[in-house]
């Protein structure tokens, strides 16, 4: 229909058409994409930050050695101050030092290929580099201390570490995540002899309670999400 | 002043004579030697500005001479000037336009491109003096893993608001009524390239009486929005300051201070532009005398209305009676800028008293060089009030003053260089006079003789 029309129409009229027939179509394309395409790219930029790509949560980094917490916490019931020392008194939990690990694997395993990284550094005196699994940025303060003196048992950050073959990040560890528990912490407050518990759910009372062992560490609940509680 | 307003334009033109004019320097003209020189220039100091941004994001704010206690320098006090003088184009357009002064027709469509080009440049500082400006977007309130909303009481996220939204809003309203001009240059250009060009930005526009109702309903709203946005924007760059504790700051007549002082600079900008265009692009028979002596009058207007702030500025502080303040106006009277504040009295108040003479207002050469003054004047304002009251803070033992360093020229320098060379380019791919309003208005004129 559109040839014949084109081929009868003199030649003058078809060349002082400026645009093919399909411009109308390109035109409200780009009239329709010039709304969507900017807030499209916005939106899928405001996604990206809250996936694993970004935060890195339920990543699990390669280890010099494949340490199974499974195996060690969940099996065999070591609990977690006999290798992360230092948690109740200081910023960093620690990591154990190589003679920790051999207190056992001096008599068990002892030819185990995979402990090899461990028996050469004991020899040489050199400390296995093991990868960090939870990290964070160097202007948030953080303190372990603090937080299991105060209620916060080390699951309600790392997770089920009894269940973990390797180690995973299991929290997204975004500033959004600490408030959560920085604006309304009770929830997550367990009596002192359950922090270092390696399974641990709220029980049913756990409103009640919550407010009461506010109370009992003494946690001024009013200062907890000031910008300097973190970023010192 | 609509039906008894002495003519505009000259009697004897006709449509078609007005068309060619605006638009033949365009489609028909090759641009001179001295419009490759004068682009070359802007150009080389578009790249120097591009240079001074470079180094400054790679060393940060330390180039500058900001430090404390005067830690707004070159870039606040740039910032309030560009902005300032982005004013008047969206002013002459609208308020002129709904106040129905049809003589803003010659000169409405350069007014606003200037308007864009410099609230652009505007919206660069407040980005550049931040100390991470690659983090500017945190005064969006976006949904963010940090779980943060922008600081409200912050004056950066208003200024965020208000500055995003003229910079949009003026875009449109300098688009819309480009339209019917764009469609004049498809079908006159010549080589298909153009017209296509041309053709598409026109968006198909007829001129069918449809078309026309809907472009005038549509001009018409924006121009009523766009009023209350004018003022709004420069209040609150007035209010960064008022909102603060600062001695010489916290007055509550800086909002409309500072509006004025925006119309003031921007139709003194308008004016220079006025100048240059009428005469690179032979726009004689458009830009009349009469808007001269139009545009003269607005300016002694905002002089007037500027000395008068100054005298409410130092009256309350002398009549508020606290210390600080009256230390404030003896240090700008007295103190180490004390010269400088002088020479933005002259440039500002004294200087343009000359165009109460009529004679001296359709003086080119006097508005030019009046118009040129006023812009001087207008930046120091701005860096003084910056100087004035940071460097005589609450702490005696803080005082210190500024010191311009190299970078903080370079940046002022370059980002006029920038102005120039969007400028250029605007004047040798647009119409640079709405020609359908221009038309109007020759109607209207015909009419009225008839």
């Amino acid at each position: 229909m559109r040839d014949d029309l084109d081929a009868s129409a003199p030649k003058d009229a078809v060349a002082a058409q400026l645009f093919p027939p399909w411009a109308t179509l390109a035109a409200r394309i780009a009239l329709v994409s010039l709304v969507v395409l900017p807030l499209g790219l916005l939106g899928l930029l405001m996604t990206l930050q809250y996936t694993p790509y970004i935060t890195g949560q339920s990543i699990t980094p390669d280890q010099p050695v494949p340490f199974s917490h499974e195996h060690h916490v969940g099996g065999l019931g070591i609990e977690c101050r006999y290798c992360h020392s230092s948690v109740e008194t200081s910023r960093f939990a620690g990591l154990p030092p190589t003679h920790t690990c051999m207190t056992c694997h001096s008599q068990l395993w002892t030819n185990a290929a995979m402990l090899e990284p461990v028996r050469r550094s004991l020899a040489e005196g050199r400390p296995i580099r093991w990868r960090r699994v939870n990290e964070l940025p160097d202007y948030a303060y953080f303190d372990h201390s603090v937080h299991v003196r105060n209620g916060v048992g080390c699951t309600s950050c790392h997770g089920p570490v009894d269940t973990m073959p390797l180690m995973r990040q299991a929290a997204p560890l975004t500033m959004g995540w600490c408030l959560d528990c920085h604006r309304n912490p009770a929830p997550h407050l367990r009596p002192e002899s359950e922090i270092f518990a390696g399974h641990w759910a709220p029980p049913p009372g756990q409103e009640a309670r919550g407010a009461e062992l506010v109370r009992h560490y003494g946690i001024r609940t009013e200062h907890l999400a000031d910008c300097s509680v973190c970023h010192r | 002043m609509s039906a008894a307003a002495p003519p505009s334009l000259p009697p004897q033109a006709s449509y078609a004579e007005m068309v060619g004019l605006v638009a033949d320097p365009v489609l028909e003209r090759r641009p001179g030697r001295l419009w490759w020189i004068a682009f070359g220039v802007t150009l080389l100091l578009t790249l120097g500005f591009a240079a001074c941004l470079a180094w400054l994001f790679i060393q940060g704010v330390g180039i500058w001479g900001v430090n404390t206690p005067v830690v707004w320098g070159f870039a606040i006090a740039n910032f309030v000037w560009w902005l300032g003088i982005g004013h008047a184009g969206t002013l002459i357009s609208a308020l002129l336009l709904l106040t129905r002064q049809g003589w803003r027709a010659s000169i409405n469509r350069f007014a606003e491109a200037m308007t864009l080009f410099a609230a652009t440049i505007a919206g660069l500082f407040p980005i550049m003096h931040l100390g991470r400006p690659y983090r500017f977007y945190w005064l969006l309130p976006y949904p963010n893993t940090m779980e943060l909303w922008p600081q409200w009481r912050s004056a950066l996220v208003w200024d965020f608001a208000a500055i995003s939204t003229y910079i949009i809003f003026s875009i449109l309203f300098w688009y819309w009524g480009l339209i019917p001009d764009l469609a004049t240059m498809r079908d006159r250009a010549h080589s298909r390239l153009a017209r296509r060009l041309y053709g598409i930005f026109a968006l198909g526009w007829r001129g069918s009486a449809r078309h026309w109702h809907r472009h005038d309903v549509l001009y018409r709203a924006m121009a009523a929005l766009a009023v209350p946005l004018v003022v709004s924007v420069h209040s609150v760059v007035g209010m960064d300051f008022a909102a603060s504790l600062m001695p010489g700051w916290q007055e509550t007549i800086f909002p409309p201070y500072f509006v004025v002082g925006a119309m003031f600079s921007g139709f003194a900008m308008v004016l220079t532009l006025a100048v240059l265009l009428r005469w690179g692009l032979g726009l004689q028979e458009i830009i009349t005398a009469r808007h001269f002596d139009a545009m003269g009058k607005i300016v002694l207007a905002g002089s007037v209305a500027m000395g008068l702030s100054y005298l409410t500025e130092w009256f309350n502080a002398w009549y508020g009676g606290a210390w600080i303040e009256r230390g404030h106006l003896r240090f700008l009277f007295t103190g180490d800028y004390a010269p400088l504040y002088f020479a933005m009295l002259v440039c500002n108040v004294l200087v343009p008293q000359l165009l109460w003479s009529g004679r001296l207002r359709r003086n080119l050469v006097v508005a030019f060089t009046v118009s040129i003054v006023v812009n001087i004047g207008m930046w120091l304002e701005r860096i003084l009030i910056i100087w004035n009251t940071l460097s005589h803070t609450h702490l005696p033992a803080m005082r210190h003053l500024f010191h311009p360093t190299f970078w903080d020229w370079a940046t002022l320098g370059c980002s006029i260089g920038v102005f120039g060379c969007l400028f250029l380019c605007f004047a040798r791919l647009l119409p640079a006079v709405a020609m359908h309003d221009l038309n109007k208005q020759l109607h209207g004129e015909k009419e009225a003789r008839a």
